[in-house]
């Protein structure tokens, strides 16, 4: 049974972050580098080509020494291979445990009697990135370097109450019968947005809202289809065990 | 009595195993999503921007 669960999980897991980290190169990355041109002051919006980017970019004491261009450039190369390779391995590794999450609610409807088959996969893979991130990013938008958010900890308490509430409530509509679990559901699944995402007091960010949007859109996009996949393989592989 | 016993007995290994591996997830979630050590966060950077956890 455990082995199963884990095997199940985890291969499911690696594979599907692998296949959301190539979606990642291809659509996020990108400008996740730009938001933090903007975050470090090289580019300005509303800058054009202003003096601020000069200020904010180069912002040496008088008399130190200038960059030595060659070694920098290497050191750059080295750390953006290693900063994209620790990237797919931490996406991976998300997607894992989002894979083990996800097998052990297949086990979980199993125990009372709800049997999964191959074709439920892609429904609980899209309940899993419904409830891990559509609506905790109705609240809270995927932040792009250089955007301003609320205070850290009651973000991760947000998100956190968030996706469990949304789960819980999708499952009871899932599987509930009458008409009392559809309400209690529906309830969880509304009431975080009631209660409200935190937010700053004011917006400062300086990365450009167009650049913020287009990032946002396209984060909900990868998970789309890299949660897809986890549950249509994990659906695949649970069955083919059974 | 007997069948009573072993039925029950492997149904909560099932729920046991099910939560073992539950918790397992949410362990790897919480480190790879949420821990806060410098170090961690760093690695973890572009994907937890890439994935909507908040980051920082």
């Amino acid at each position: 049974m455990i082995q199963r669960l884990l095997a199940g999980g985890l291969i499911a897991g690696f594979a599907a972050g692998l296949f959301a980290a190539l979606l990642h190169f291809a659509f996020i990355q990108e400008l996740i580098l730009l938001g933090e041109e903007y975050e470090t002051g090289a580019l300005v919006h509303f800058g054009g080509t202003g003096e601020a980017a000069e200020a904010a970019g180069h912002d040496h004491a008088e008399g130190e020494p200038a960059h030595d261009d060659g070694a920098a450039a290497e050191e750059g190369e080295t750390s953006a291979a290693t900063r994209n390779a620790l990237t797919v391995l931490f996406t991976g590794l998300i997607y894992a445990s989002y894979g083990l999450i996800l097998v052990a609610g297949f086990a979980l409807a199993e125990h009372f009697g709800r049997r999964v088959e191959a074709r439920d996969g892609i429904f609980w893979g899209l309940a899993g990135f419904a409830a891990l991130m559509l609506a905790p990013a109705m609240g809270l938008a995927p932040e792009l370097p250089g955007s301003v958010a609320a205070e850290l900890g009651a973000r991760q308490a947000w998100w956190l109450g968030t996706v469990v509430a949304t789960a819980g409530g999708l499952a009871l509509l899932a599987f509930g019968r009458g008409f009392v679990p559809a309400l209690i559901g529906g309830a969880l699944l509304a009431g975080p947005h009631l209660i409200g995402a935190p937010h700053p007091e004011g917006f400062f960010g300086v990365a450009p809202p167009e650049v913020a949007g287009e990032y946002s859109a396209r984060v909900l996009g990868v998970g789309f289809f890299a949660w897809a996949a986890l549950g249509w393989l994990a659906a695949r592989l649970w069955t083919r065990d059974a | 009595m007997n069948a009573t016993t072993h039925s029950a007995a492997k149904t909560s290994t099932g729920l046991l195993s099910i939560v073992f591996v539950a918790l397992i997830g949410a362990t790897m979630l919480f480190v790879a999503g949420h821990a806060q050590s410098a170090t961690l966060h760093d690695a973890a950077h572009d994907m937890r921007h890439a994935t909507g956890f908040p980051c920082h």
